[in-house]
């Protein structure tokens, strides 16, 4: 397939499958059964594209003159669909498991907006410009929103609140001024390789133009704008794993590394220094984040603070402004990408096997759930950075790109940071298979097989990219 | 002394125009009954009508009415055209105030704007 | 026929008024004003495309009295961009009517509603194809006696209909004065009341103290029309005891309207490059805007009735279009012409939406609407439709009209208002979710009113939401239109697109 038609897939085949849901609502089977098929060519699809050379260009509809909805797969957004493209279809088996095991409601209406958010992502990652782009970002709020809110009891709407107050306030607020600024400065809104600020702007206003980008997605979870991810915990576990591992918080990132790379340019950055205090800002985020991850006894509220801190490395690696680091960052995504949604899953796959919300319930349970804690270890290990495993790579760059900077206190947070992941990861695993176990529960009772299948396969992905890291190394000059 | 007064004898309508503007636009705005608000309106666009038809008065013109000699002087008939059609909408608008204070009566029992306020922020309440 | 149209645009609902008034019978007056709106929104499209068309302005000459001895009417790209708003909303409003008037109005009362209502909609179009500054005066007066008759109208329902309608007449009427007072004094100084002859003839005589204190009235006399902040206390309370269709006609097109003729003889009349015309009333307009657009939307968010509600939103709203007046470009003129259309789309769309709930519950407040979302999915959907373009959600005209609103800020540097605009929108937020979240999230609490909805009391709302929508997918050549109304104004050699 030409790569437009690829474009047209990858954006298309997540609506079907909302379509179809909703067609399908009163047959489960048939329902759930093409979400998961539709989501398996999706990854073909995401596959072939990220094999195709770049150029491809694909124009929508012009909303205004010179604004118009683009899609321009360059070698970060190919990549960025790769990875949700992969996890869509794990991710909705996982699903349909967790939903029937944990017997939530209204599933036909969380199938809808899960596919809707997918779609709203690969727009993100898809993305020729920056107006794209905001349209999509804010459709993929809106989109998650029902999702967050599932449950309807209180607790879920006040986190809703916080969710929707944080992400749309600060998306309009900042990252739309932000927008209109480039417009207004640059006259476009195109990503190009290199930025299109460089000659255009004061470098005096280079910060505070970033500031507006960088504290504007809120989906980047860079703190003191994090308070909306542990809030959105209290949606269903799936939500949990894809949406806040993977397709909102990486869409956030993906954002600030897409910015900073095609809109501000590496070179431009690095001559002004304007990405220099967010250098310290995302060192501040990644170590408080850890802190506080240790602090919190719920996996969920733990993971999810991991996942702010983790966020840090790649804000990080787009502030360090060299091509290294920029790798680093984007490597990152696809690394973290795997490891998180396999924590998730495992957290979702003890609460619905064995109702078990919190870490000091859970000694002895590694040997009662063999097959999720083994992926546990495995993801855990990846994302402290411990080799052979994806995440020893992307840190790896990411300290080679602080060392050419000759940020040494950087490289000092680096490994603070993963001394505290192993400290709160590693509890997790010890507890599980070493401390004594506080239930008795004799034998094996593992989750169902249709959400056991998903995690060992991205558990093992994470050792898998170890060694295909080549595939995933981009190249932003330098 | 007359450098100071001719200013404003000369222009003495305009003057008359200003005080009558502000006594009708006080008796709108400081009047509680709304039959003297409506009375206040009144005044206040009467004050308008004498500032157009003074403004198209013409030293030693007559009223515009052809009289077949060339040499007469006429007025601005314009403005006073402008004015009848005034005056209809002020006649209508104080038609429709009426309309509505004799229903307000009707449905609250006063014309006062302080007892209506009152009653509507029982309703309020109770609602 | 055609070169007609100008006049027959204004004429037709004229006439039709009486019609209306005399057949007896419910239907009858409802079909003559269906037809009759239906009519002059094909003649004001029709007139749209033959502007667009020619590229020129058409003046039509009544009685073939030319300028400045006859009236002209005058359509230009701004008139014929405003026109069909008006004319458009008109029929929408009217489809909707039937229902919501059989609800709410007493069926000996509706031979002179719609009697009324037709004359509402002749005052304003006629305001619009006006050139002739007194003329418009007296349509600005057939629009507003017979919109303080509608309002008064839903005393059958709630009696603080009558008080609100009151104060609207006595608002109303000082509103007009001034802006008589006024053009007094420029009649006195220039000796004519044609707009273009004004325009030529200003220059003459600025600088003096007579075209200031002429400038203030006018100007004055507009923003109470407009309801711009602080002016703005007669809207409330005339939008939320008026009848749902009423609500939905006028908050969609009453204060644009003055919008509108504010723009026509400040830009038109005076121009930009008037002294002191940029610095003392631009920079009013930019503040009141400002602080109108967060004195409405705080006052929106504590809200609980629903028409109030909006009503209130649509004080910041009318901010908005000020700010893009107020900022004295091209560009700013567009933002405001844009936001001018695409809010009369988007709050017709929730007026009519919640004006169907309010005629069944009698009231629409947050109480009502709780756990409506699975009761009446449809109308609940265009109220999230509605209130997501309010936000300036993308892919919803009101995104594209805040996007042009703030790009004229940047250009002239302001960033501080900029910012302001942005806060001020995502506070939009507050208020349109929580009714959201009560429609969708919560219980419908026990002895709630059953409400139900049919399709002929949804489409009319959802007519809006797919204009809300398609001109938020595929705005340009409302831009193009936008701006080249803009350019009647300001020439497009001063402010770069």
């Amino acid at each position: 397939m030409s790569a437009e038609n690829l474009i047209y897939a990858l954006l298309g085949l997540p609506l079907l499958a909302s379509a179809l849901v909703l067609v399908f609502r009163n047959q489960p089977n048939l329902r759930d059964g093409q979400a998961v098929l539709l989501g398996l060519l999706s990854a073909a699809a995401a596959f072939q594209l990220y094999l195709l050379p770049t150029g491809a260009s694909l124009t929508l509809v012009e909303l205004a003159p010179g604004l118009t909805l683009t899609f321009t797969p360059e070698p970060l957004g190919k990549l960025f669909a790769l990875v949700a493209g992969t996890l869509w279809p794990l991710a909705t088996l996982y699903t349909i498991g967790y939903m029937r095991g944990a017997k939530e409601k209204n599933h036909t209406r969380f199938m809808f907006f899960y596919a809707v958010a997918i779609h709203a992502t690969m727009g993100i990652a898809l993305s020729g410009n920056l107006l794209t782009l905001f349209v999509f970002y804010e459709m993929l709020t809106f989109s998650t929103y029902p999702l967050v809110t599932h449950k309807g009891d209180e607790a879920a709407l006040k986190a809703g609140r916080v969710y929707l107050g944080i992400l749309v306030s600060s998306s309009i607020v900042f990252l739309l001024f932000g927008v209109l600024g480039v417009w207004a400065m640059a006259g476009t809104l195109d990503f190009v390789s290199g930025g299109i600020l460089a000659s255009k702007i004061d470098p005096f206003y280079v910060p505070p133009l970033l500031a507006l980008f960088a504290f504007g997605i809120g989906k980047a979870a860079l703190m003191p704008l994090h308070r909306w991810l542990p809030a959105a915990m209290v949606a269903p576990t799936p939500v949990s794993a894809l949406l806040h591992a993977v397709a909102v918080v990486k869409a956030g990132v993906f954002t600030v590394l897409k910015v900073s790379v095609y809109i501000f340019g590496i070179d431009f950055l690095k001559e002004t220094g304007g990405s220099e205090w967010l250098v310290w800002v995302a060192s501040f985020s990644i170590l408080a984040a850890s802190i506080v991850a240790m602090t919190k006894t719920n996996l969920k509220a733990r993971l999810a603070y991991s996942t702010v801190s983790q966020l840090g490395y790649i804000v990080m690696g787009a502030a360090l402004a060299t091509p290294l680091a920029a790798s680093g960052a984007a490597l990152h995504i696809a690394a973290h990408g795997a490891g998180k949604i396999t924590l998730f899953f495992c957290a979702g796959a003890i609460y619905v096997a064995h109702h078990l919300t919190d870490i000091k319930d859970m000694n002895g349970l590694g040997r009662t759930m063999p097959i999720t804690y083994g992926a546990f270890a495995l993801a855990a290990l990846s994302i402290i950075g411990v080799p052979p495993l994806a995440g020893a790579w992307s840190k790896f760059m990411l300290m080679g790109g602080a060392l050419d900077n000759g940020y040494l206190v950087v490289l000092g947070v680096l490994m603070v940071s993963s001394l505290l992941n192993l400290v709160y990861l590693g509890e997790i695993v010890i507890r599980g298979f070493f401390a004594a176990p506080t239930h008795k529960i004799i034998g094996i009772k593992e989750a169902p097989v249709a959400m056991l299948i998903p995690l060992s396969i991205t558990a093992l992905l994470s050792l898998a990219l170890f060694f295909a890291v080549d595939l995933l190394i981009l190249d932003f000059g330098g | 002394m007359s450098a100071l007064l001719d200013p404003i004898l000369g222009q003495w309508n305009y003057y008359l125009v200003i005080v009558l503007m502000m006594i009708g636009f006080y008796a709108v705005i400081a009047r509680g009954n709304m039959v003297k608000k409506i009375v206040g309106l009144n005044i206040f666009q009467t004050s308008v009508f004498m500032l157009y038809i003074s403004m198209g008065k013409v030293a030693n013109g007559t009223a515009p009415i052809l009289t077949g000699d060339p040499n007469t002087v006429y007025s601005n008939p314009l403005p006073h055209v402008l004015i009848l059609t005034a005056i209809v909408v002020g006649v209508s608008t104080t038609a429709v105030g009426y309309a509505l204070i004799i229903r307000i009566q009707e449905s609250f029992g006063s014309i006062e704007d302080d007892d209506i306020i009152a009653m509507l922020d029982d309703e309020e309440e109770t609602s | 026929m055609m070169q007609h149209l100008p006049i027959l645009q204004v004429l037709l609902p004229l006439l039709a008024a009486p019609f209306a008034a005399m057949l007896r019978g419910r239907d009858v007056a409802w079909g003559i004003a269906f037809i009759t709106t239906g009519t002059a929104f094909l003649i004001s499209i029709a007139l749209f495309l033959e502007q667009r068309a020619l590229g020129t302005t058409m003046v039509y000459e009544l009685g073939n009295w030319a300028a400045p001895i006859g009236i002209v009417y005058v359509i230009d790209a701004a008139s014929a961009l405003v026109l069909p708003v008006i004319s458009g909303v008109g029929f929408i409003a009217t489809l909707a009517a039937r229902q919501l008037v059989a609800a709410e109005i007493d069926p000996r009362d509706h031979s002179l509603f719609y009697a009324a209502w037709l004359l509402t909609i002749a005052g304003m179009l006629g305001q619009v194809t006006t050139g002739d500054a007194f003329n418009i005066f007296v349509f600005l007066e057939i629009s507003s006696l017979s919109a303080y008759a509608l309002v008064a109208m839903g005393s059958g329902r709630d009696r603080r209909a009558l008080p609100a309608a009151f104060n609207y007449l006595i608002l109303g009427t000082v509103g007009a004065t001034f802006y008589v007072i006024g053009l007094g004094l420029l009649y006195m100084l220039t000796g004519t009341l044609n707009l273009a002859d004004l325009a030529e003839r200003l220059p003459q005589v600025e600088e003096t103290r007579a075209v200031f204190t002429a400038m203030a009235f006018i100007a004055l006399g507009l923003f109470l029309k407009m309801a711009l902040f602080p002016l703005h206390f007669w809207l409330v309370p005339a939008y939320a005891h008026a009848p749902s269709a009423v609500t939905a006609l006028m908050a969609s097109t009453a204060t644009k309207v003055s919008v509108y003729v504010l723009i026509r003889l400040i830009f038109g009349v005076f121009g930009v490059e008037f002294p002191g015309l940029a610095d003392a009333v631009g920079l009013a307009i930019l503040t009141l805007g400002i602080a109108g657009a967060f004195v409405g939307t705080l006052a929106a968010i504590v809200e609980t009735d629903l028409k109030k509600l909006f009503a209130q939103s649509s004080i910041a709203q009318l901010g908005y279009m000020a700010i893009g007046i107020g900022a004295m470009s091209a560009t700013g003129l567009a933002a405001a012409f844009l936001h001018l259309f695409n809010h009369a789309l988007m709050k017709g769309a929730l007026f009519l939406a919640i004006g169907m709930i309010a005629a069944q519950a009698g009231r629409a407040t947050m109480g009502t609407i709780q756990g409506a979302g699975k009761q009446i999915p449809i109308t609940m959907t265009a109220i999230l439709f509605g209130g997501l373009a309010l936000i300036g959600v993308p892919l919803t005209a009101g995104f594209i009209s805040k996007v042009y609103l703030v790009r004229a800020l940047l250009e002239q540097n302001f960033w501080l208002l900029a910012g302001l605009t942005f806060i001020s929108s995502a506070l939009a937020l507050a208020y349109v979710w929580k009714i959201i979240e009560a429609a969708w999230l919560q219980p419908r609490p026990a002895g709630a009113p059953e409400l139900s909805e049919t399709a002929s009391q949804y489409v009319p709302a959802w007519i809006m939401v797919f204009a809300t929508l398609g001109f938020g997918i595929y705005a340009t050549p409302l831009v193009e239109a936008a701006f080249a109304a803009a350019h009647v104004f300001i020439p497009s050699t001063m402010g770069a697109n």
